[in-house]
Protein backbone atom coordinates (compact mmCIF):
# COMPACT_ATOMS: atom_id res chain seq x y z
CA UNK A 1 0.00 0.00 0.00
CA UNK A 2 0.96 3.81 -0.89
CA UNK A 3 1.48 4.88 3.06
CA UNK A 4 3.34 1.88 3.62
CA UNK A 5 6.02 2.29 0.94
CA UNK A 6 6.59 6.23 1.43
CA UNK A 7 6.29 5.21 5.64
CA UNK A 8 9.92 5.49 6.36
CA UNK A 9 9.97 8.86 4.62
CA UNK A 10 7.06 10.54 6.30
CA UNK A 11 8.15 9.06 9.50
CA UNK A 12 11.85 10.75 8.98
CA UNK A 13 10.44 14.13 8.10
CA UNK A 14 7.69 13.80 11.21
CA UNK A 15 10.31 13.29 13.78
CA UNK A 16 12.58 15.99 12.22
CA UNK A 17 9.09 18.54 12.39
CA UNK A 18 9.14 17.04 16.17
CA UNK A 19 12.17 17.64 17.07
CA UNK A 20 12.65 21.61 15.17
CA UNK A 21 8.99 21.90 16.70
CA UNK A 22 10.30 24.69 19.91
CA UNK A 23 12.31 26.90 17.69
CA UNK A 24 9.16 27.07 14.88
CA UNK A 25 6.69 27.80 17.65
CA UNK A 26 6.97 28.89 21.23
CA UNK A 27 8.32 26.16 23.02
CA UNK A 28 4.87 26.01 25.23
CA UNK A 29 2.57 25.66 22.35
CA UNK A 30 4.86 23.33 21.32
CA UNK A 31 4.79 20.81 23.73
CA UNK A 32 0.61 21.54 23.30
CA UNK A 33 0.91 20.38 20.11
CA UNK A 34 2.57 17.32 21.18
CA UNK A 35 0.40 16.64 24.22
CA UNK A 36 -2.82 17.03 21.97
CA UNK A 37 -1.52 15.05 18.97
CA UNK A 38 -0.91 11.84 21.15
CA UNK A 39 -4.40 13.22 22.64
CA UNK A 40 -5.96 12.54 19.03
CA UNK A 41 -4.22 9.89 17.89
CA UNK A 42 -5.49 8.08 21.32
CA UNK A 43 -9.04 9.12 19.83
CA UNK A 44 -8.27 7.62 15.98
CA UNK A 45 -7.77 4.35 17.45
CA UNK A 46 -11.22 4.31 18.32
CA UNK A 47 -12.99 6.42 16.19
CA UNK A 48 -10.84 5.36 12.73
CA UNK A 49 -9.73 1.82 13.69
CA UNK A 50 -12.75 0.87 15.76
CA UNK A 51 -15.72 2.67 14.02
CA UNK A 52 -16.36 4.37 17.66
CA UNK A 53 -17.24 7.56 18.35
CA UNK A 54 -16.20 8.20 21.89
CA UNK A 55 -17.20 12.33 23.25
CA UNK A 56 -16.09 11.78 26.33
CA UNK A 57 -12.48 11.08 25.99
CA UNK A 58 -11.51 13.63 28.54
CA UNK A 59 -12.20 11.55 31.11
CA UNK A 60 -8.98 9.72 30.13
CA UNK A 61 -6.96 12.80 29.43
CA UNK A 62 -8.21 14.65 32.70
CA UNK A 63 -8.28 11.97 35.32
CA UNK A 64 -4.75 11.24 34.21
CA UNK A 65 -3.84 14.86 34.80
CA UNK A 66 -5.26 15.17 38.32
CA UNK A 67 -3.95 11.53 38.63
CA UNK A 68 -0.42 12.76 37.81
CA UNK A 69 -0.13 16.08 39.21
CA UNK A 70 -1.54 14.27 42.65
CA UNK A 71 0.84 11.20 42.12
CA UNK A 72 3.58 14.02 40.88
CA UNK A 73 2.65 16.90 44.38
CA UNK A 74 2.58 14.08 47.08
CA UNK A 75 5.51 11.77 45.94
CA UNK A 76 7.66 13.91 44.02
CA UNK A 77 8.29 11.03 41.46
CA UNK A 78 10.23 11.81 38.75
CA UNK A 79 7.37 12.99 35.79
CA UNK A 80 7.64 10.25 33.51
CA UNK A 81 6.34 7.61 36.33
CA UNK A 82 3.73 10.27 37.74
CA UNK A 83 2.43 10.51 34.04
CA UNK A 84 2.46 6.51 33.54
CA UNK A 85 0.66 6.12 37.19
CA UNK A 86 -1.83 8.68 35.40
CA UNK A 87 -2.21 6.63 32.69
CA UNK A 88 -2.75 3.48 34.79
CA UNK A 89 -5.43 5.26 36.51
CA UNK A 90 -7.13 6.22 33.16
CA UNK A 91 -6.81 2.63 31.68
CA UNK A 92 -8.55 1.36 34.99
CA UNK A 93 -11.35 3.89 35.00
CA UNK A 94 -11.95 3.12 31.10
CA UNK A 95 -12.51 -1.00 31.82
CA UNK A 96 -15.92 0.31 33.29
CA UNK A 97 -16.60 2.89 31.41
CA UNK A 98 -16.08 0.94 28.03
CA UNK A 99 -17.30 -2.37 29.37
CA UNK A 100 -20.74 -0.37 30.01
CA UNK A 101 -20.80 1.86 26.93
CA UNK A 102 -19.77 -0.66 24.27
CA UNK A 103 -23.26 -1.91 24.85
CA UNK A 104 -24.55 0.62 22.30
CA UNK A 105 -23.82 1.62 19.20
CA UNK A 106 -22.84 4.81 17.03
CA UNK A 107 -24.82 8.11 18.91
CA UNK A 108 -25.97 6.26 21.72
CA UNK A 109 -22.38 5.15 22.17
CA UNK A 110 -21.32 8.32 21.91
CA UNK A 111 -24.26 9.97 24.71
CA UNK A 112 -23.28 7.35 26.83
CA UNK A 113 -19.07 8.13 27.10
CA UNK A 114 -20.07 11.46 27.18
CA UNK A 115 -22.50 11.15 30.62
CA UNK A 116 -19.31 9.31 31.77
CA UNK A 117 -17.14 11.82 31.57
CA UNK A 118 -19.55 14.43 32.75
CA UNK A 119 -19.63 12.67 35.59
CA UNK A 120 -16.03 12.38 35.63
CA UNK A 121 -16.31 16.73 35.79
CA UNK A 122 -18.78 16.43 38.69
CA UNK A 123 -16.47 14.19 41.04
CA UNK A 124 -13.57 16.36 40.26
CA UNK A 125 -15.36 19.55 40.92
CA UNK A 126 -16.85 18.36 44.33
CA UNK A 127 -13.95 16.79 45.44
CA UNK A 128 -12.20 19.79 46.07
CA UNK A 129 -10.40 18.78 48.96
CA UNK A 130 -8.38 15.99 46.95
CA UNK A 131 -8.48 18.24 43.51
CA UNK A 132 -8.69 21.99 44.16
CA UNK A 133 -12.14 22.04 43.27
CA UNK A 134 -12.67 25.11 40.65
CA UNK A 135 -9.17 26.40 41.58
CA UNK A 136 -7.51 23.06 39.72
CA UNK A 137 -4.73 21.66 41.41
CA UNK A 138 -1.96 23.93 41.32
CA UNK A 139 2.05 23.41 41.71
CA UNK A 140 2.01 19.98 39.65
CA UNK A 141 5.90 19.87 40.06
CA UNK A 142 8.96 18.66 37.07
CA UNK A 143 10.83 16.45 38.86
CA UNK A 144 13.70 14.34 37.25
CA UNK A 145 16.35 13.90 39.43
CA UNK A 146 17.24 17.26 39.74
CA UNK A 147 17.81 17.76 36.28
CA UNK A 148 16.45 21.64 35.69
CA UNK A 149 13.49 21.44 33.55
CA UNK A 150 11.78 24.67 34.43
CA UNK A 151 12.65 25.81 30.53
CA UNK A 152 9.53 25.06 28.74
CA UNK A 153 12.03 24.57 25.69
CA UNK A 154 14.14 22.10 27.63
CA UNK A 155 11.00 20.58 28.93
CA UNK A 156 9.46 19.74 25.72
CA UNK A 157 12.43 17.22 24.38
CA UNK A 158 12.19 15.50 27.60
CA UNK A 159 8.76 15.19 26.76
CA UNK A 160 8.96 13.94 23.67
CA UNK A 161 10.16 10.81 24.10
CA UNK A 162 6.81 9.80 25.77
CA UNK A 163 4.69 11.05 22.82
CA UNK A 164 6.37 9.52 20.25
CA UNK A 165 6.44 6.41 22.32
CA UNK A 166 2.61 6.81 22.71
CA UNK A 167 2.54 7.44 18.90
CA UNK A 168 4.68 4.44 18.00
CA UNK A 169 2.25 2.21 20.44
CA UNK A 170 -0.51 3.70 18.39
CA UNK A 171 0.84 2.79 15.21
CA UNK A 172 1.74 -1.19 16.38
CA UNK A 173 -1.34 -1.71 17.79
CA UNK A 174 -3.16 -0.52 14.48
CA UNK A 175 -0.71 -2.85 12.66
CA UNK A 176 -0.92 -6.01 14.98
CA UNK A 177 -3.20 -8.77 14.45
CA UNK A 178 -5.73 -7.27 17.41
CA UNK A 179 -5.89 -4.26 14.86
CA UNK A 180 -6.91 -6.00 12.19
CA UNK A 181 -9.63 -7.52 14.15
CA UNK A 182 -10.45 -3.69 15.23
CA UNK A 183 -10.63 -2.72 11.46
CA UNK A 184 -12.94 -5.62 10.50
CA UNK A 185 -14.98 -4.81 13.24
CA UNK A 186 -15.53 -1.67 12.03
CA UNK A 187 -16.33 -2.61 8.60
CA UNK A 188 -18.64 -5.13 10.21
CA UNK A 189 -19.23 -5.84 13.60
CA UNK A 190 -21.84 -8.77 13.38
CA UNK A 191 -19.22 -10.07 10.68
CA UNK A 192 -16.92 -10.62 12.93
CA UNK A 193 -19.13 -11.77 15.49
CA UNK A 194 -20.30 -14.79 13.11
CA UNK A 195 -16.21 -15.33 13.04
CA UNK A 196 -16.47 -16.39 16.44
CA UNK A 197 -14.47 -13.24 18.29
CA UNK A 198 -16.28 -11.53 20.97
CA UNK A 199 -16.53 -8.24 19.63
CA UNK A 200 -17.49 -6.36 23.25
CA UNK A 201 -14.34 -6.95 24.53
CA UNK A 202 -12.25 -6.21 21.94
CA UNK A 203 -13.86 -3.35 21.80
CA UNK A 204 -13.03 -2.60 25.57
CA UNK A 205 -10.10 -3.54 25.20
CA UNK A 206 -9.25 -0.92 22.14
CA UNK A 207 -11.09 1.61 25.06
CA UNK A 208 -8.50 0.42 27.10
CA UNK A 209 -5.72 1.02 24.91
CA UNK A 210 -7.01 4.22 23.89
CA UNK A 211 -7.58 5.60 27.54
CA UNK A 212 -4.19 4.89 28.37
CA UNK A 213 -2.37 6.82 25.52
CA UNK A 214 -4.97 9.40 26.44
CA UNK A 215 -3.68 9.63 29.95
CA UNK A 216 -0.02 9.82 28.49
CA UNK A 217 -0.66 12.89 26.89
CA UNK A 218 -3.13 14.07 29.83
CA UNK A 219 -0.64 13.59 32.25
CA UNK A 220 2.03 14.93 30.56
CA UNK A 221 -0.11 18.26 29.63
CA UNK A 222 -0.77 18.69 33.61
CA UNK A 223 3.32 18.46 33.94
CA UNK A 224 3.94 20.57 31.13
CA UNK A 225 1.65 23.39 32.45
CA UNK A 226 2.10 23.09 36.34
CA UNK A 227 -1.41 22.64 37.39
CA UNK A 228 -4.62 20.19 36.24
CA UNK A 229 -7.66 22.69 35.24
CA UNK A 230 -11.19 21.72 35.45
CA UNK A 231 -10.59 22.29 31.69
CA UNK A 232 -8.99 18.95 31.38
CA UNK A 233 -12.09 16.88 32.03
CA UNK A 234 -14.65 19.38 30.76
CA UNK A 235 -16.79 18.39 27.35
CA UNK A 236 -15.08 20.92 25.61
CA UNK A 237 -12.45 18.98 25.75
CA UNK A 238 -13.63 16.06 24.37
CA UNK A 239 -14.93 17.97 21.51
CA UNK A 240 -11.56 19.71 20.64
CA UNK A 241 -10.22 16.21 20.11
CA UNK A 242 -12.60 15.13 18.31
CA UNK A 243 -12.70 17.69 16.28
CA UNK A 244 -8.71 17.64 15.75
CA UNK A 245 -9.15 14.06 14.80
CA UNK A 246 -11.88 14.80 12.07
CA UNK A 247 -9.95 17.61 11.03
CA UNK A 248 -6.85 15.63 9.93
CA UNK A 249 -8.68 12.77 8.50
CA UNK A 250 -9.67 9.30 11.17
CA UNK A 251 -8.23 5.54 10.23
CA UNK A 252 -4.91 7.69 9.49
CA UNK A 253 -3.03 8.07 12.75
CA UNK A 254 -0.96 11.06 10.69
CA UNK A 255 -4.26 12.92 10.55
CA UNK A 256 -4.70 13.43 13.84
CA UNK A 257 -1.40 14.77 14.41
CA UNK A 258 -2.23 17.01 11.54
CA UNK A 259 -5.42 18.15 12.98
CA UNK A 260 -3.41 18.70 16.35
CA UNK A 261 -1.37 20.98 14.79
CA UNK A 262 -3.43 22.83 13.09
CA UNK A 263 -5.64 23.44 15.63
CA UNK A 264 -3.28 24.10 18.64
CA UNK A 265 -1.75 26.91 16.29
CA UNK A 266 -5.06 28.50 15.03
CA UNK A 267 -5.76 28.41 19.08
CA UNK A 268 -2.80 30.01 20.04
CA UNK A 269 -2.87 32.82 17.23
CA UNK A 270 -6.62 33.60 18.19
CA UNK A 271 -5.34 34.24 21.82
CA UNK A 272 -2.18 36.28 21.07
CA UNK A 273 -4.72 38.04 18.98
CA UNK A 274 -7.09 38.77 21.97
CA UNK A 275 -9.96 37.18 20.25
CA UNK A 276 -12.22 35.54 22.74
CA UNK A 277 -14.23 33.62 20.30
CA UNK A 278 -11.97 30.77 19.87
CA UNK A 279 -14.73 27.98 20.31
CA UNK A 280 -16.75 29.55 17.69
CA UNK A 281 -13.99 29.76 15.24
CA UNK A 282 -12.91 26.07 15.86
CA UNK A 283 -16.57 25.10 15.56
CA UNK A 284 -16.65 26.72 12.21
CA UNK A 285 -14.08 25.21 11.16
CA UNK A 286 -15.54 22.03 12.26
CA UNK A 287 -18.45 22.39 10.17
CA UNK A 288 -16.17 23.32 6.89
CA UNK A 289 -14.53 20.75 7.43
CA UNK A 290 -17.53 17.74 7.85
CA UNK A 291 -19.18 19.72 4.92
CA UNK A 292 -16.22 20.27 2.63
CA UNK A 293 -14.20 17.43 2.81
CA UNK A 294 -15.54 14.56 5.12
CA UNK A 295 -12.51 12.71 5.16
CA UNK A 296 -10.68 15.29 6.51
CA UNK A 297 -7.54 16.60 4.97
CA UNK A 298 -5.17 13.56 5.05
CA UNK A 299 -8.35 11.11 4.08
CA UNK A 300 -9.21 13.33 1.48
CA UNK A 301 -5.54 13.35 -0.17
CA UNK A 302 -5.29 9.64 0.42
CA UNK A 303 -8.74 9.10 -1.43
CA UNK A 304 -7.70 11.11 -4.51
CA UNK A 305 -4.53 9.08 -4.52
CA UNK A 306 -6.07 5.59 -3.85
CA UNK A 307 -8.95 6.75 -6.79
CA UNK A 308 -6.10 7.42 -9.48
CA UNK A 309 -4.48 4.04 -8.60
CA UNK A 310 -7.98 2.26 -8.92
CA UNK A 311 -8.69 3.54 -12.14
CA UNK A 312 -6.01 1.88 -13.44
CA UNK A 313 -7.27 -1.95 -11.92
CA UNK A 314 -9.03 -3.99 -15.24
CA UNK A 315 -12.61 -3.73 -14.88
CA UNK A 316 -14.04 -7.06 -12.98
CA UNK A 317 -15.71 -9.52 -15.47
CA UNK A 318 -18.65 -8.80 -16.40
CA UNK A 319 -22.30 -11.07 -16.32
CA UNK A 320 -22.19 -11.34 -12.20
CA UNK A 321 -22.89 -8.69 -10.91
CA UNK A 322 -27.02 -8.97 -10.15
CA UNK A 323 -28.65 -5.49 -10.58
CA UNK A 324 -29.27 -4.96 -6.90
CA UNK A 325 -28.88 -6.49 -3.38
CA UNK A 326 -31.59 -7.87 -1.70
CA UNK A 327 -33.31 -6.74 1.81
CA UNK A 328 -31.82 -5.84 4.70
CA UNK A 329 -30.41 -8.11 7.59
CA UNK A 330 -30.03 -6.55 11.06
CA UNK A 331 -26.54 -4.71 12.29
CA UNK A 332 -25.68 -6.39 14.94
CA UNK B 1 -39.60 -43.49 21.31
CA UNK B 2 -35.83 -44.94 20.85
CA UNK B 3 -32.92 -43.78 22.15
CA UNK B 4 -31.09 -42.15 18.63
CA UNK B 5 -27.71 -40.35 18.53
CA UNK B 6 -28.65 -36.46 19.21
CA UNK B 7 -29.36 -34.58 15.93
CA UNK B 8 -26.51 -31.96 15.14
CA UNK B 9 -29.14 -29.34 15.07
CA UNK B 10 -32.28 -29.36 16.76
CA UNK B 11 -35.19 -26.24 17.42
CA UNK B 12 -38.18 -27.01 19.73
CA UNK B 13 -41.19 -24.76 19.38
CA UNK B 14 -38.73 -21.79 18.19
CA UNK B 15 -40.70 -18.57 17.26
CA UNK B 16 -39.89 -14.94 17.11
CA UNK B 17 -42.15 -12.17 17.29
CA UNK B 18 -40.97 -8.53 15.45
CA UNK B 19 -43.10 -6.69 17.48
CA UNK B 20 -46.28 -8.22 17.57
CA UNK B 21 -45.42 -9.75 13.92
CA UNK B 22 -44.74 -13.28 14.10
CA UNK B 23 -42.30 -13.82 11.61
CA UNK B 24 -40.72 -17.44 13.01
CA UNK B 25 -43.92 -19.73 14.46
CA UNK B 26 -43.00 -22.84 16.50
CA UNK B 27 -40.86 -24.41 13.81
CA UNK B 28 -39.34 -27.71 15.16
CA UNK B 29 -36.46 -29.00 13.25
CA UNK B 30 -34.28 -31.53 13.33
CA UNK B 31 -31.35 -32.07 11.24
CA UNK B 32 -29.47 -34.91 11.37
CA UNK B 33 -25.43 -35.18 11.91
CA UNK B 34 -23.62 -35.31 8.32
CA UNK B 35 -26.82 -34.21 5.88
CA UNK B 36 -27.17 -31.82 3.78
CA UNK B 37 -30.79 -30.08 4.53
CA UNK B 38 -32.13 -27.61 2.31
CA UNK B 39 -34.85 -24.79 3.75
CA UNK B 40 -37.01 -23.39 1.05
CA UNK B 41 -39.70 -21.35 0.64
CA UNK B 42 -41.06 -17.83 -0.37
CA UNK B 43 -39.14 -14.51 0.34
CA UNK B 44 -40.65 -13.50 4.37
CA UNK B 45 -41.19 -16.72 4.74
CA UNK B 46 -38.75 -16.62 7.95
CA UNK B 47 -35.75 -18.63 6.77
CA UNK B 48 -33.09 -15.70 7.24
CA UNK B 49 -34.84 -15.28 10.91
CA UNK B 50 -34.76 -18.50 11.61
CA UNK B 51 -30.49 -18.43 10.70
CA UNK B 52 -30.53 -15.21 13.19
CA UNK B 53 -31.97 -17.28 15.92
CA UNK B 54 -29.89 -20.34 15.16
CA UNK B 55 -26.75 -18.01 14.93
CA UNK B 56 -27.24 -15.90 18.27
CA UNK B 57 -28.27 -12.71 16.32
CA UNK B 58 -31.55 -12.68 17.55
CA UNK B 59 -33.26 -14.01 20.48
CA UNK B 60 -35.75 -16.00 20.40
CA UNK B 61 -39.62 -15.06 22.00
CA UNK B 62 -40.17 -18.86 22.79
CA UNK B 63 -38.27 -22.03 21.87
CA UNK B 64 -34.96 -24.24 22.82
CA UNK B 65 -32.00 -24.36 19.92
CA UNK B 66 -29.79 -27.22 20.77
CA UNK B 67 -26.50 -28.49 19.12
CA UNK B 68 -25.97 -32.02 19.34
CA UNK B 69 -28.02 -32.20 21.59
CA UNK B 70 -26.83 -28.67 24.07
CA UNK B 71 -28.50 -26.42 24.65
CA UNK B 72 -27.47 -22.94 23.10
CA UNK B 73 -30.60 -20.63 23.12
CA UNK B 74 -29.72 -17.51 23.88
CA UNK B 75 -25.81 -17.82 23.65
CA UNK B 76 -23.99 -14.68 22.00
CA UNK B 77 -23.14 -15.15 17.78
CA UNK B 78 -19.38 -15.29 19.05
CA UNK B 79 -20.01 -18.23 21.32
CA UNK B 80 -22.25 -19.98 18.77
CA UNK B 81 -19.41 -19.74 16.08
CA UNK B 82 -16.98 -21.38 18.61
CA UNK B 83 -19.66 -24.04 19.52
CA UNK B 84 -18.85 -24.99 16.21
CA UNK B 85 -22.30 -23.62 14.23
CA UNK B 86 -20.59 -21.37 11.22
CA UNK B 87 -23.03 -18.97 8.64
CA UNK B 88 -22.77 -17.27 5.81
CA UNK B 89 -24.90 -14.07 5.09
CA UNK B 90 -27.76 -14.01 2.42
CA UNK B 91 -26.82 -9.87 1.93
CA UNK B 92 -23.15 -10.14 1.34
CA UNK B 93 -20.84 -9.34 4.32
CA UNK B 94 -17.58 -8.32 3.98
CA UNK B 95 -15.10 -6.12 5.40
CA UNK B 96 -14.42 -3.69 2.48
CA UNK B 97 -10.78 -2.86 3.27
CA UNK B 98 -9.68 -5.97 4.01
CA UNK B 99 -8.19 -8.04 1.44
CA UNK B 100 -9.88 -11.71 0.07
CA UNK B 101 -7.09 -12.99 1.54
CA UNK B 102 -7.36 -11.04 4.90
CA UNK B 103 -10.31 -12.18 5.15
CA UNK B 104 -9.93 -15.75 5.43
CA UNK B 105 -6.56 -15.16 7.80
CA UNK B 106 -8.95 -13.56 9.99
CA UNK B 107 -11.61 -16.64 9.71
CA UNK B 108 -8.61 -18.40 10.38
CA UNK B 109 -6.98 -16.72 13.02
CA UNK B 110 -10.29 -16.82 15.66
CA UNK B 111 -9.86 -19.96 16.79
CA UNK B 112 -6.31 -19.28 18.77
CA UNK B 113 -6.24 -15.98 20.79
CA UNK B 114 -4.26 -14.49 17.91
CA UNK B 115 -6.64 -11.23 17.49
CA UNK B 116 -5.78 -10.31 20.88
CA UNK B 117 -1.94 -9.38 20.48
CA UNK B 118 -2.11 -5.78 20.18
CA UNK B 119 1.90 -5.66 20.67
CA UNK B 120 2.50 -8.22 17.69
CA UNK B 121 3.25 -7.37 13.94
CA UNK B 122 0.20 -8.07 11.76
CA UNK B 123 2.58 -10.16 10.13
CA UNK B 124 1.81 -13.23 12.47
CA UNK B 125 -1.41 -13.68 10.69
CA UNK B 126 0.92 -14.70 7.89
CA UNK B 127 1.16 -17.95 9.70
CA UNK B 128 -2.68 -18.62 8.42
CA UNK B 129 -1.38 -17.54 4.97
CA UNK B 130 -1.14 -21.23 3.14
CA UNK B 131 -5.08 -22.42 4.86
CA UNK B 132 -6.06 -19.02 3.60
CA UNK B 133 -4.84 -19.40 0.03
CA UNK B 134 -5.60 -23.07 -0.27
CA UNK B 135 -9.51 -21.84 0.62
CA UNK B 136 -9.16 -19.12 -1.91
CA UNK B 137 -7.92 -22.13 -4.43
CA UNK B 138 -10.80 -23.93 -3.62
CA UNK B 139 -13.60 -21.82 -3.93
CA UNK B 140 -12.37 -20.29 -7.14
CA UNK B 141 -10.87 -17.05 -6.33
CA UNK B 142 -7.26 -18.26 -6.75
CA UNK B 143 -5.79 -15.22 -8.37
CA UNK B 144 -7.53 -12.31 -6.21
CA UNK B 145 -6.56 -12.79 -3.13
CA UNK B 146 -4.69 -9.27 -2.87
CA UNK B 147 -7.81 -7.62 -3.85
CA UNK B 148 -10.27 -5.68 -1.31
CA UNK B 149 -13.20 -6.86 -0.62
CA UNK B 150 -15.22 -3.92 -1.65
CA UNK B 151 -13.60 -4.09 -5.09
CA UNK B 152 -14.58 -7.85 -6.20
CA UNK B 153 -17.59 -8.67 -8.32
CA UNK B 154 -20.76 -9.67 -6.53
CA UNK B 155 -20.35 -13.52 -7.52
CA UNK B 156 -16.87 -13.44 -5.97
CA UNK B 157 -18.29 -11.73 -2.99
CA UNK B 158 -20.37 -14.95 -2.33
CA UNK B 159 -17.78 -17.33 -2.81
CA UNK B 160 -15.20 -15.76 -0.55
CA UNK B 161 -18.70 -15.67 1.98
CA UNK B 162 -17.87 -19.49 1.78
CA UNK B 163 -14.70 -19.45 1.84
CA UNK B 164 -14.94 -17.31 5.27
CA UNK B 165 -17.41 -19.79 6.99
CA UNK B 166 -15.53 -22.93 5.66
CA UNK B 167 -12.61 -21.07 7.25
CA UNK B 168 -14.02 -21.75 10.28
CA UNK B 169 -14.51 -25.14 9.80
CA UNK B 170 -17.79 -26.00 11.21
CA UNK B 171 -19.29 -28.58 12.55
CA UNK B 172 -22.87 -27.28 11.10
CA UNK B 173 -22.29 -25.13 8.48
CA UNK B 174 -24.97 -22.61 7.67
CA UNK B 175 -25.63 -20.96 4.15
CA UNK B 176 -27.93 -18.54 3.43
CA UNK B 177 -28.62 -18.23 -0.54
CA UNK B 178 -24.95 -19.27 -1.45
CA UNK B 179 -25.92 -19.24 -4.85
CA UNK B 180 -27.97 -15.92 -5.51
CA UNK B 181 -27.03 -13.69 -7.82
CA UNK B 182 -24.42 -16.30 -9.13
CA UNK B 183 -23.40 -16.91 -13.11
CA UNK B 184 -24.27 -20.66 -13.82
CA UNK B 185 -20.57 -21.53 -13.79
CA UNK B 186 -20.43 -20.16 -10.16
CA UNK B 187 -23.39 -22.03 -9.25
CA UNK B 188 -22.11 -25.64 -10.59
CA UNK B 189 -18.76 -24.53 -8.72
CA UNK B 190 -20.62 -23.94 -5.27
CA UNK B 191 -22.90 -26.99 -5.51
CA UNK B 192 -19.45 -29.27 -6.52
CA UNK B 193 -17.49 -27.79 -3.09
CA UNK B 194 -20.43 -28.09 -0.77
CA UNK B 195 -20.45 -31.72 -2.13
CA UNK B 196 -17.11 -31.61 -1.15
CA UNK B 197 -16.86 -29.93 2.04
CA UNK B 198 -19.16 -31.69 3.71
CA UNK B 199 -17.55 -34.80 4.71
CA UNK B 200 -18.66 -35.20 8.16
CA UNK B 201 -20.12 -31.95 8.56
CA UNK B 202 -23.31 -31.02 8.46
CA UNK B 203 -25.09 -28.33 6.14
CA UNK B 204 -28.12 -25.70 6.44
CA UNK B 205 -28.76 -24.57 3.15
CA UNK B 206 -31.60 -21.57 2.38
CA UNK B 207 -31.43 -21.76 -1.40
CA UNK B 208 -34.28 -20.82 -4.33
CA UNK B 209 -32.57 -22.93 -7.18
CA UNK B 210 -34.76 -26.37 -7.10
CA UNK B 211 -31.91 -28.06 -8.84
CA UNK B 212 -29.37 -27.26 -6.49
CA UNK B 213 -31.91 -28.57 -3.87
CA UNK B 214 -32.15 -31.88 -5.61
CA UNK B 215 -28.43 -32.23 -6.60
CA UNK B 216 -27.19 -31.56 -2.85
CA UNK B 217 -30.05 -32.02 -0.08
CA UNK B 218 -30.72 -35.52 1.65
CA UNK B 219 -33.67 -33.50 3.14
CA UNK B 220 -36.06 -30.28 2.67
CA UNK B 221 -37.84 -28.09 4.76
CA UNK B 222 -40.73 -25.65 3.42
CA UNK B 223 -41.24 -23.05 5.15
CA UNK B 224 -43.80 -20.26 4.60
CA UNK B 225 -45.31 -17.63 6.88
CA UNK B 226 -42.83 -18.82 9.60
CA UNK B 227 -44.49 -22.61 10.23
CA UNK B 228 -43.07 -25.80 8.54
CA UNK B 229 -45.53 -26.73 5.79
CA UNK B 230 -43.91 -29.93 5.29
CA UNK B 231 -40.45 -32.23 5.63
CA UNK B 232 -38.85 -34.79 3.84
CA UNK B 233 -36.81 -36.27 1.59
CA UNK B 234 -36.72 -33.79 -1.32
CA UNK B 235 -38.13 -36.77 -4.01
CA UNK B 236 -41.36 -36.47 -1.43
CA UNK B 237 -41.60 -32.70 -0.71
CA UNK B 238 -41.17 -32.03 -4.45
CA UNK B 239 -44.68 -34.16 -5.07
CA UNK B 240 -46.70 -32.78 -1.62
CA UNK B 241 -50.06 -31.37 -3.21
CA UNK B 242 -50.03 -28.76 -0.29
CA UNK B 243 -46.37 -27.79 -2.24
CA UNK B 244 -46.91 -28.28 -4.92
CA UNK B 245 -49.69 -25.25 -4.87
CA UNK B 246 -48.31 -22.99 -2.43
CA UNK B 247 -44.72 -22.87 -4.04
CA UNK B 248 -42.84 -25.71 -6.18
CA UNK B 249 -45.23 -25.91 -8.49
CA UNK B 250 -43.21 -24.61 -11.32
CA UNK B 251 -39.99 -26.41 -10.25
CA UNK B 252 -42.27 -30.04 -9.91
CA UNK B 253 -42.00 -29.59 -14.13
CA UNK B 254 -37.82 -30.21 -13.82
CA UNK B 255 -35.04 -27.59 -14.07
CA UNK B 256 -33.17 -24.94 -12.18
CA UNK B 257 -36.33 -22.59 -11.31
CA UNK B 258 -36.03 -19.31 -9.17
CA UNK B 259 -39.50 -20.32 -7.38
CA UNK B 260 -38.69 -17.27 -5.53
CA UNK B 261 -40.34 -15.08 -8.62
N1 LIG C 1 -35.26 -7.28 12.09
C1 LIG C 1 -36.53 -7.39 11.68
N2 LIG C 1 -37.48 -6.54 12.15
C2 LIG C 1 -38.77 -6.67 11.75
N3 LIG C 1 -39.19 -7.57 10.86
C3 LIG C 1 -38.30 -8.42 10.33
C4 LIG C 1 -36.93 -8.38 10.71
N4 LIG C 1 -36.28 -9.36 10.04
C5 LIG C 1 -37.19 -9.97 9.28
N5 LIG C 1 -38.41 -9.43 9.46
C6 LIG C 1 -39.65 -9.87 8.83
O1 LIG C 1 -39.78 -11.24 9.08
C7 LIG C 1 -40.26 -11.90 7.94
C8 LIG C 1 -39.31 -13.00 7.54
O2 LIG C 1 -38.16 -12.42 6.97
P1 LIG C 1 -36.91 -13.27 6.54
O3 LIG C 1 -36.54 -14.17 7.64
O4 LIG C 1 -35.87 -12.34 6.04
O5 LIG C 1 -37.51 -14.11 5.32
P2 LIG C 1 -36.77 -15.00 4.23
O6 LIG C 1 -35.31 -15.06 4.56
O7 LIG C 1 -37.44 -16.30 4.29
O8 LIG C 1 -37.01 -14.33 2.91
C9 LIG C 1 -40.45 -10.85 6.85
O9 LIG C 1 -41.80 -10.47 6.84
C10 LIG C 1 -39.58 -9.72 7.32
O10 LIG C 1 -40.12 -8.50 6.92
MG1 LIG D 1 -33.67 -14.52 3.51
Amino acid sequence: MLSRRLGPLWLGLGLLAALALPWLVYPPVALDIACWALFAVALDLLLGFTGLLSFGHAAFWGSSAYATGLVAIHTGLPFPLAVLAGAVVAMALAVPIGWLSVRRTGIYFAMVTLAFAQTIYFVVNQWGSVTGGENGLQGVPRELGGVDLSDPFVFYYWALPIVLLGIAAAWRIVRSPFGRVLVAIRDNPARVRALGYPVERYEVLAIVLSAGLAGLAGGLFAVGHGFASLQEVYWTTSGKVVIMTVLGGIGTLWGPILGAILLVLLEDQLATAGFDGINLVTGLVFVLVVLLFRRGILGTVRHLLLRRRDRRVPDPEPGVEPASAPAVEPAR
Amino acid sequence: MSPSPPAALQTFGLCKDFRGFRAVDGVDLTVAEGSVHALVGPNGAGKTTLFNLLTGFLRPTAGRIEVAGSDITGLPPDRVARRGVARSFQITSLFDQLSAREHVELALASGGGLGWRFWRSDRLLGRHRAGALDLLDRVGLAGVEAALAGTLPYGRKRALELAIALALDPRVLLLDEPTAGMGAEDVERTVELVRQVRGGRTVVLVEHNMSVVADLADRVTVLQAGTVLVEGPYAEVRQDPRVVEAYLGSATTGGATDAAR
